[in-house]
């Protein structure tokens, strides 16, 4: 999906320069600041895909949650769901800030006009992808959030913060389970493995293509929404990873990862881009699974919409008699 | 389908004693399921002792375009900061 693009010159050029060089100075944007039409309009873009993946992200999880194998599980698994449900709040709180309706971008998403992370359109197979998803989706998520904490956006930033303080536990819960699995039976060891190998390269796409071939990077870089290009937090994430996968005697499924000495970085080999953009473009295995479980529950919940409103309108009118 | 139901904004106070900070915004019909809607959204580990609500709508916020002359009267006075007053060497002050 192509943004359209700003007509140049739109944007009064005094306004633009006073802007960047808030920008540059470290300044916080806020709201009902005056801001480049295209900077209000990659942010409703990025914010909008955040809190709509935040929302997906509770499907996969949710698939689980009466089939943990424990109560401390389950409701660790819960809480976790729980919380997802309230990052999307935040961003869409945020997003808000900048004039559009919740409303207006949850009918894009059951529409299917609108994106969210390609991750959610894997399918959740056994308990272990409980661990991978909370080790490795949440712990990517952890990588960009972290960085996403220090927006130029102030409602982004502070909606960063606060989801921040939330998903260590997201990722610690999942990688106990993953944990768990490794040191149990040579079944449940197996059972560990198949959901790294199945969720390693989907995570290392979570970050987006190559900055290279990135058209929004430049950007957002540029406008301090993002500090760090996608590359580097990649790097990052698989830097951080790597360890903790040996750390638990699971192997990650890339025959080229390499330590180099000099840099640190553990180097890794190529990401199948072209599977990346099926998933995105609607093609994986779970994209219309996903929206027809989203379409379902928001039309389940419209009674209690409804029934909501027609209770407030009834007091209001008690209480003005 | 009934439309979205109106915005409000969420404070929050984080312990006795300290003062209602803004939290975020959440939608509710009204101003109870607003507050059930924050306590939900914001508070799930503790994080608060306090929370008011306020439809979104009757708030009135200084304009960013006018903050200069808005403040200027603030900040021209040195005078209002201790700093502005000369103390004799060697005289404590309780600063
Ligand atoms: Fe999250
Ligand atoms: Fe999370």
């Amino acid at each position: 999906m192509s943004e359209p693009t700003q007509p140049k010159g739109s944007d009064d050029p005094a306004q633009v320069a006073a802007f960047e060089a808030r920008i540059a100075r470290g300044e916080t944007i806020e709201p009902k600041d005056w801001m480049p039409e295209r900077y209000r309009r990659q942010l409703v873009r990025m914010m909008s895909q955040h809190a709509h993946s935040e929302v997906v992200g509770m499907l996969p999880e949710g698939n689980w949650i009466t089939r943990a194998p424990s109560l401390r599980r389950k409701i660790s698994l819960l809480a976790k769901v729980q919380d997802e449900a309230g990052h999307g709040l935040y961003i869409y709180c945020g997003t808000e800030t900048l004039g559009v309706d919740r409303a207006e971008l949850i009918d894009q998403l059951l529409a299917g006009t609108a994106k969210y992370s390609s991750i959610f359109n894997y399918p959740t197979l056994t308990w272990a992808d409980m661990g991978a998803i909370g080790w490795l989706v949440d712990g990517a998520a952890i990588v960009n959030q972290t960085m996403l904490a220090h927006a130029s956006f102030g409602p982004y930033a502070r909606a960063m913060v606060r989801i921040c303080k939330e998903e260590n536990f997201h990722k610690r819960q999942g990688y106990e389970i993953m944990a768990t699995l490794a040191a149990g039976t040579p079944a449940q060891k197996a059972m560990a493995q198949d959901a790294l190998d199945r969720w390693w390269w989907p995570s290392l796409m979570m970050f987006g293509p190559s900055d290279k071939e990135s058209p929004n990077s430049a950007e957002l870089l540029r406008w301090k929404i993002k500090q760090k290009g996608n590359d580097e937090l990649r790097q990052r994430f698989v830097n951080l990873t790597v360890p903790q996968a040996a750390a638990i005697g699971l192997h990650i499924p890339d025959p080229l990862l390499t330590l180099d000495k000099e840099t640190g970085d553990w180097e890794f080999g190529p990401i199948d881009w072209n599977e990346f953009m099926q998933v995105i473009s609607g093609n994986g295995p779970c994209n219309r699974e996903r929206l027809a479980a989203r379409r379902k529950a928001h039309a389940d919940g419209a009674w209690v919409r409804d029934a909501a409103v027609a209770h407030a309108a009834k007091d209001a009118a008690r209480s003005a008699a | 389908m009934s439309g979205q139901w109106p915005l409000w904004e969420v404070f929050t106070q984080p312990a006795d004693g300290s003062p209602h900070e803004h939290a975020g915004s959440v939608h509710a019909p009204d101003a109870e399921m607003a507050l059930q809607n924050a306590r939900d959204v914001y508070t799930r580990r503790g994080e608060a002792v306090s929370i008011w609500v306020v439809p979104s709508s009757a708030i009135t916020a200084s304009s960013p375009a006018e903050a200069g002359p808005f403040f200027d009267p603030g900040n021209d006075k040195p005078y209002r900061h201790p700093q502005f007053y000369k103390v004799p060497r060697g005289v404590k002050s309780e600063e």
